[in-house]
């Protein structure tokens, strides 16, 4: 199975791979995934206190090169959103923009799982209730 | 001058010697005859290539002309000879005893059986890859026709104590079945001291045609016979109907016979390149290597890079190198390699090897090449992976509760 060239662009040259430090308040972390399952993304924001925009978002990931192309991709897009904007982030729009295949959807899946994860636990922190998601049964 | 793409999964296949495609070309044009024409030229000369061929096959493996039976490949060879003694020797039992590395044409060859009335067990494999020879000898009953163990695997390369597998055999009167597809043609295999009845080999590993195989079926001390599982022609001594791919089985004996005179040759080379490849990637830390390191093929190496996932490593190299990975991602199924489980080995380090089957023209410079790349690969992506990271900090990834999906 061949990678699309945008998969493999960001294979190459990974966005934003790095750690926040998560004993700050205004970070959030998502750790989703588990090693046995062959992917494990962690992904972080960080959040301008005063207007609610994410000045700042990294990730590492362990897996397939669809799973490191999600997560780099998706910290591209959560940078300059508003928290409120970075909620409605949909793993198709990974696939479209990534160009999956259906064996590789699970990856965008996760990405999505780890941007709402690294949200619910900003939103912790601060005092605000966590948000509660669909199951989106692609696992 | 290096050329790529490097070809590293010669488990997977051979290319063919370019010696057999020239001995092979003859076959489909000129001498283009049914082997089984008994009254013109054109089957005399294809049925004569037919019998050189048995001959060079049977010499490579220790036995005789008349115990070769030609096949489509390992596979057919596979489900032959299992099923084959299934049937033939029903009245005597219909106990199987197999172990669970098993190549799938085996495994599902069996699991098809049990749907048929027959009893499998599945031994467990020691994590060496090799089985346990007291277990073994526990599991035959009075009901036991056949122990089917393999003679090398595919994914570790380890090399199953054949010798002692069917002295335990013989002495419970039970017939012994391997798959000796990779061992055949990369190690010393004589069936007579080795004590095999039948084993199930193909031209495609070892640098024959694609589409062609035997399968050695013994005819003294004991003489074994299987049930025919295509009905037609009564080729092959009515043990495999079908009209003789003449030039397939022309390219197969010219294979073994290259095989029979260079192995020693090629092995003295190509170990000295996986040891090289294999002692220079182990170096890298948290590197495992998976099988018995002696009890082992001489082309094969099978690592697992902890924190990386095979298939986004591969995919660091993988214009320029070929090999294969025990990770899931590669196929649609998503479980990781059921050898390496086998072998105890957790999900995690399954996911993260890299097979490595260099061949007879696998070169220095592709090794060192390939050194480097897996190398490189490695540190970049434990550099963004969460795991290594954790590693790192002290932390036992163990006591994380994961998000299981």
């Amino acid at each position: 199975m061949a990678y699309s060239e945008k998969v493999i662009d960001h294979y190459q040259h990974p966005k934003n791979v790095g750690t926040l430090d998560k004993s700050k308040n205004n970070v959030g972390t998502g750790l989703v995934g588990a090693p046995e399952c062959g992917d494990v993304m962690r992904l972080q924001i960080e959040v301008d206190d005063t207007t609610g925009v994410i000045k700042d978002a990294k990730f590492k990931t362990f897996g397939c090169g669809s799973a490191i192309a999600s997560s780099s991709l998706a910290t591209e897009w959560l940078k300059g959103k508003t928290v409120d904007e970075a909620v409605k982030i949909d793993n198709m729009t990974i696939v479209e923009e990534l160009n999956l295949p259906p064996v590789k959807i699970h990856c965008s899946v996760l990405a999505e799982d780890a941007v709402k994860a690294a949200i619910n636990d900003y939103r912790k922190k601060n005092g605000l209730e966590e948000l509660q998601f669909e199951e989106k049964g692609v696992h | 001058m290096l050329q790529f793409p490097i070809y590293l999964d010669h488990n997977a296949t051979t290319p063919c010697d370019p010696r057999v495609v020239e001995a092979m070309i003859p076959y489909f044009t000129n001498s283009f005859g049914n082997a089984a024409s008994r009254n013109h030229s054109f089957g005399w000369q294809a049925e004569e290539a037919v019998d050189y061929a048995r001959e060079q096959v049977a010499k490579l493996i220790g036995a005789d002309p008349k115990e070769i039976i030609f096949t489509s490949g390992a596979t057919e060879g596979d489900n032959l000879g299992i099923k084959g003694v299934f049937e033939m020797y029903a009245s005597k039992g219909n106990h199987i005893i197999t172990c669970n590395i098993e190549h799938k044409a085996v495994l599902d060859t069996c699991r098809h059986l049990e749907k048929e009335g027959a009893e499998v067990t599945y031994l467990n494999v020691k994590p060496n890859g090799l089985i346990d020879l007291a277990e073994l000898e526990a599991a035959i009953k009075p009901t036991t026709i056949l122990i089917a163990i393999m003679y090398a695997n595919n994914e570790i390369g380890t090399i199953m104590p054949m010798r002692e597998i069917s002295a335990i055999a013989r002495k419970h009167g039970v017939l012994v079945f391997s798959d000796g597809v990779q061992a055949v043609g990369k190690i010393p295999v004589d069936v007579n001291k080795d004590g095999i009845d039948l084993m199930a080999f193909t031209a495609h590993k070892m640098y024959g045609p694609k589409g062609v195989g035997a399968l050695y079926v013994r005819r003294k001390n004991p003489r074994v016979k299987v049930t025919a599982q295509i009905d037609g022609g009564g080729h092959e001594r009515g043990m495999r109907s079908g009209t003789l791919n003449v030039p397939g089985i022309v390219g197969f004996g010219k294979a073994c016979e290259i095989c029979m005179n260079e192995m020693e040759a090629d092995t003295a080379r190509i170990i000295k390149m996986r040891d090289k490849l294999e002692q220079s990637l182990l170096k890298v830390e948290e590197s495992y290597l998976n099988g018995d390191k002696e009890h082992r093929l001489p082309h094969v190496s099978n690592i697992s890079f902890k924190y990386v996932e095979g298939e986004g490593l591969m995919m660091g190299f993988n214009k320029n190198i070929a090999l294969s990975s025990g990770s899931a991602c590669t196929s649609a199924s998503l479980e990781p390699s059921y050898v390496l489980k086998a072998l105890g080995l957790g999900d995690d380090l399954a996911h993260s090897s890299l097979r490595f089957g260099l061949g007879r023209y696998t070169t220095d410079e592709q090794i060192d090449y390939t050194i480097e790349q897996v190398t490189n690969t490695v540190n970049k992506l434990r550099d963004m992976s969460p795991l290594w990271e954790m590693f790192k900090e002290g932390i036992d990834l163990n006591t994380i509760e994961w998000a299981h999906h």
